[in-house]
């Protein structure tokens, strides 16, 4: 790909080894808590804010924004799958880790009820548990807490849709020699706005592997993180992202090797088309001086489809001992422009085909990753539709 | 038989300091089964012509006509001159990322031909193209011209040729760039083509090199945006020996 950068974008990744700094998690503006009071309101400077309109947040990092109830969440389990509503006071609730940013922390205080699935332990399903998240317009926080017992296996897909102001974490904790697939689509209406850390604790030889979607909103501002529990565990962090005109969609991705022998595999795409578009991914990879043989590898691309758009990619991989296997990251943000264009078209192929060509065959290798087979399909629809939309 | 036909072409094209005239008046008959070669000095007009006839956005018709069997050439969009049988290989193809050679070729050839190519005699057709040009099949599963090198990107260009199989194949220095068993590789590819009798070829070249293994029906002279002299091969010899300085003394080239 063109490694041609578009004005006024970034990719100022970094990588450091060693010397004296502060860790990637400190760099932020407050340590990481449960209380919302132990993070000053952000004025947009601070690192973690600096890419996010927060004007467009409708006061859910200022203390603002009050919850009526206007997201509905079902959740659809095969057999043997336990869905409960617990209390705050749960011992699973906030297991995975503190938030780490206002918002995250905002909703932490500010929900009452969470919501537990949990696949028991050498349980395989079969099916997928599926989670709807539906907005009819209010704001709401909320609290997900998705538990897989030792050696069972589950995929979960959470589906976001409707119009909502909502900000949340979702808990992934998975047990010993576990498997989890979690796909999480963003098909929001435009008018949505949606905060959400996600956190995964990974347990001894687990396997983790998260497809994030995200089409829809207003604004949509993910932060999926990953910590090991225990050596051996593995991690993919996989996600595509369709920007349109005037959407800005972010994803954070943080993932934290502390823990000796560990894996994780980041890559990211994302399509942007039309004015305003702005998609902004920040990948953070810290090997502790404590995770001996992690091997690490983290990439972001981005194809900008139409003037206007902008892309904010920033890998960072901070590694504080020598004794890994391998770490790397990878960003570049290229254009679909007149001469890609004109060459398709010059072997007869129409403009419209041309972009769909293009777009299909740059998000091919993610769609593969999801391996539910409705999901794909519906992904593969929503492009044909953006595109659609951008050439009328 | 299929004719292109440019009369009086005039093109310019946006500069900074407002369009610039770059072909002034060309005039040129290309039947089916015939080999024009163009030669010319750097910025004589050559390419321009090449990506004029392909409908490149960047040049602005400002005169003069181009049809195919009589089909207004200059009203149809890129993709339909492809599809009404013109075919431009070009000097400097463009990576398209995210999309395969086998995917690309395969979609192309899909719009050409109207419908999709049956999928066993396809992949016969591809692989029996690629063998011929010395490609490696692994070839296919890359991205449109994405790392090719040089040689590889002339390759792909005649072997898209090959499937194809225009009326009018527009060859812009097609030789730049290769060594000589890739210019003979990449030749002989053109000359399959042409074998068939069914396609038109204008050959643009600033060397003489290509036309002792592509044989011109007819080498055209182009200076300052227009055919200054026409004749058989043996002109070709003459500008071997010759040079372009003759046909540079008047008319402002610049490079």
């Amino acid at each position: 790909m063109a490694e041609n950068t578009p004005a006024g974008s970034t990719t100022d990744g970094a990588i450091q080894v060693g010397g004296p700094k502060q860790p990637i998690d400190a760099r932020v503006s407050a340590p990481a808590s449960y209380d919302v009071a132990d993070f000053p309101v952000p004025h947009g400077r601070e690192e973690e804010w600096r890419f996010t309109p927060l004007e467009r947040l409708r006061g859910l990092h200022d203390g603002t924004a009050v919850a009526d109830g206007g997201v509905k969440v079902e959740v659809k389990a095969p057999e043997g799958v336990t869905v409960e509503t617990v209390g705050r006071d749960d011992a699973r609730v906030g297991s995975s880790g503190k938030p780490v940013d206002r918002v995250a922390a905002q909703a932490y205080s500010s929900f009452e009820k969470a919501s537990v699935v949990s696949v028991p332990k050498e349980t395989v399903l079969t099916e997928p548990v599926r989670i709807t998240v539906h907005g009819e317009g209010g704001v709401a926080f909320g609290h997900q807490v998705i538990e897989i017992g030792a050696f069972a296996e589950a995929v979960v897909v959470i589906d976001h849709t409707g119009d909502a102001t909502l900000a949340a974490n979702v808990e992934y904790l998975i047990g010993d020699g576990a498997k989890l697939t979690v796909v999480s689509v963003q098909d929001w209406d435009d008018s949505a706005v949606h905060v959400a850390q996600h956190t995964a604790l990974v347990g001894r030889d687990a396997t983790f592997k998260s497809v994030i979607v995200t089409f829809g909103g207003d604004l949509v501002r993910l932060h999926p993180r990953v910590v090991y529990g225990a050596p051996g565990g593995e991690a993919e962090l996989y996600g595509l992202y369709f920007t349109d005109a005037g959407q800005h969609q972010e994803h954070r991705l943080f993932v934290d090797h502390d823990t000796p022998h560990c894996r994780s595999n980041v890559a990211y795409k994302g399509a942007l088309q039309g004015k305003d578009a702005h998609a902004v991914w920040i990948g953070d990879v810290l090997i502790r001086a404590a995770a001996e043989g992690t091997d690490t590898y983290e990439l972001n691309r981005n194809l900008v489809l139409t003037d206007g758009a902008r892309v904010d990619s920033v890998p960072n991989l901070e590694i504080e001992t020598g004794e890994i296997v391998g770490a790397g990251h990878a960003s570049a943000t290229g254009r679909f422009d007149d001469e890609q264009l004109f060459y398709l078209m010059a072997r007869g192929i129409p403009a419209d085909e041309a972009r769909r060509l293009v777009v299909r065959g740059f998000f091919a290798e993610l769609v593969q990753q999801i391996g539910v087979a409705d999901v794909e399909e519906r992904l593969l629809t929503k492009i044909e539709a953006e595109l659609g939309a951008s050439v009328a | 038989m299929a004719t292109l036909e440019i009369h009086d072409l005039h093109v310019s094209v946006e500069a900074e300091n407002g369009p610039r005239d770059i072909l002034k008046g060309v005039d040129l008959t290309v039947k089916q089964g015939e080999t024009h070669a163009i030669m010319g000095p750097n910025g004589s007009g050559k390419s321009t012509l090449a990506y004029s006839l392909a409908g490149h956005p960047k040049y602005t018709i400002t005169s003069g006509t181009v049809t195919l069997d009589g089909e207004d050439v200059l009203e149809m969009s890129v993709d339909e001159r492809a599809r009404a049988g013109v075919f431009l290989a070009m000097q400097y193809p463009v990576e398209v990322p995210g999309v395969s050679v086998s995917n690309f070729l395969r979609t192309s050839a899909t719009a050409i031909r109207g419908e999709a190519p049956k999928l066993r005699t396809w992949v016969k057709e591809v692989k029996s193209a690629m063998e011929q040009l010395q490609m490696d099949p692994a070839f296919a599963e890359r991205n449109v011209n994405e790392g090719f090198s040089g040689g590889e990107k002339k390759r792909h260009e005649i072997l898209q040729l090959e499937l194809l199989k225009p009326k009018i194949a527009i060859l812009d220095e097609t030789d730049s760039g290769l060594d000589v068993d890739a210019l003979r590789q990449v030749s002989e590819g053109v000359n399959r083509v042409r074998e068939t009798g069914e396609v038109g070829t204008l050959l643009i070249t600033h060397y003489t090199r290509i036309l002792r293994y592509i044989k011109p029906d007819f080498v055209h002279v182009f200076s300052n945006g227009r055919i200054v002299e026409s004749g058989g091969a043996e002109l070709a010899d003459k500008l071997e020996n010759e040079g372009y300085e003759a046909y540079q003394t008047k008319g402002g080239v610049t490079a």
